[in-house]
């Protein structure tokens, strides 16, 4: 877990005003500091291993499959590190891999020489409560607005608030999802580049704030440490909505190579 | 605020008197089953054979725990969202289950199974998986091994702090959550 959530459950403390609601941030922060301190997972559920690799296009890999490479370093990882083996190989079947493997994989081609990879550890309580719709254009912001605190709304206490909130919206059906996996990229709390979509942003921290929902579904004011948008270009009738959520253990780490 | 001491088995009694907003500490053994184990408790049940442990006063806990480290009982150990196990809970009440531990909100027929078998919903803090931990003392697998994380463990547990969330009376601490703080 990052120094962001961190702040962030310090700061949301000051502000809350249940008295549960601060019991719970307290043991969260506790909670960090145990894991860290032992060095031990600060949630059990330490995900499915999503990562985004931004391959330059001037670099050539050799000597063997890189998915495999990937899939290698997650078997490893997660079995040197003691971390929960959280696949199943079928998702009828739902027999268990062994060793977190195969992980979920987006390959982005970028200009230049460098091999960026970002390991975004997803807890599935979180994802279980994630959700998308295909909104009409005439919907417009205030259509996109209450779908997502309606997503909020509905998952309730199941993802453990306090929840990053990641939207996607545009693009197409793939699309709008894979935006509002990136949005929980950003560091908690980092505005949006589009003036109006940070405007968006904070208004919907604000009304998610306001539903009550609080640490842990018990009641309170902190709900959301923060809401991310991503945006992409949209086709003349659709106006495609991703609601990603994350739980409070919003874990990514990045190497550059 | 005042913390209710219970050790386990439990009581008709002692379950009929928690109510909603209760903070519990609870001792003793209690066993953990989620998904794929509570699919196999079920069918052991409508098979009319018996379970991997007696269920008669006991406790199950929705967790799948990290591997514990060298010289550790358990790795992390949080509860798990308990609406997926909502399909099994009810039958497992009407066979003596007094509480299941886990997060987020139970289905009508959980509630409703609660308040006609006499058990309680009580929750753990999602995500609080290392300092949770520290309060499990013993740990071992009684039943299915092959699930890993998913095995049915039997832990013993020294002032595991759990909140009931339903009680018998078929209270909700959730929907009281957001009456108070929902901004008017």
């Amino acid at each position: 877990m990052g120094n962001d959530v961190m702040e962030s459950f310090k700061q949301s403390y000051e502000k809350e005003v249940s008295l549960t609601g601060k019991e719970i941030l307290q043991q969260l922060v506790e909670n960090a500091e145990i894991a860290c301190e032992e060095k031990v997972p600060m949630c059990q559920d330490t995900g499915y291993a999503v990562i985004f690799v931004e391959l330059g296009q001037d670099v050539r890999i050799e000597g063997g499959d890189f998915y495999e490479a990937i899939n290698e370093g997650v078997r490893r990882g997660y079995t040197e590190g003691y971390l929960r083996k959280s696949i199943v190989s079928h998702p009828l079947e739902r027999k268990n891999t062994g060793d977190n493997t195969p992980a979920v994989i987006h390959t982005k081609i970028v200009p230049g020489d460098n091999l960026r990879i970002i390991v975004a550890p997803k807890g599935g309580g979180s994802e279980n409560m994630s959700a998308f719709k295909m909104l009409r254009p005439a919907d417009g912001i205030e259509g996109v607005k209450d779908f997502v605190i309606d997503t909020v709304r509905k998952a309730g206490p199941n993802p453990c608030p306090p929840v990053v909130v990641g939207v996607g919206v545009g693009g197409t059906f793939e699309k709008s999802a894979q935006l509002a996996k990136e949005a929980l990229l950003r560091e908690l709390g980092e505005k949006s580049k589009h003036p109006d979509i940070a405007k968006l942003e904070e208004e919907l921290f604000e009304e998610i704030n306001k539903l009550g929902i609080g640490p842990q579904g018990l009641g309170g004011r902190t709900t959301a440490l923060a809401v991310h948008v991503e945006i992409y270009a949209a086709h003349i009738a659709s106006l495609p909505v991703a609601v990603n959520l994350n739980c409070h253990a919003a874990r990514h780490k990045e190497v550059v190579f | 605020m005042t913390q209710i001491k219970l050790t386990t088995p439990l009581s008709d009694d002692v379950v009929e008197k928690l109510r909603i907003g209760q903070r519990v500490s609870i001792s003793g053994k209690i066993y953990t089953g989620r998904d794929a184990a509570h699919k196999k408790l079920v069918e052991l049940l409508e098979q009319g054979k018996e379970l991997p442990f007696d269920p008669k006063g006991q406790i199950i806990y929705y967790v799948g725990p990290t591997p514990a480290k060298p010289g550790k009982v358990i790795g992390s150990a949080g509860p798990t969202t308990s609406y997926r196990m909502d399909p099994y809970a009810p039958k497992l009440y009407e066979v003596g289950l007094k509480a299941t531990i886990g997060k987020g909100r139970r289905s009508p027929e959980v509630i409703n199974a609660m308040k006609e078998f006499k058990g309680v919903y009580l929750t753990a803090v999602g995500g609080a998986a290392a300092l949770i931990a520290r309060s499990i003392k013993e740990a071992k697998v009684i039943a299915y091994p092959e699930l890993g994380p998913e095995a049915v463990r039997e832990l013993v547990v020294e002032d595991f702090p759990v909140i009931v969330v339903n009680d018998t009376l078929g209270g909700d601490l959730y929907d009281e959550g957001i009456k108070i703080y929902a901004a008017k």
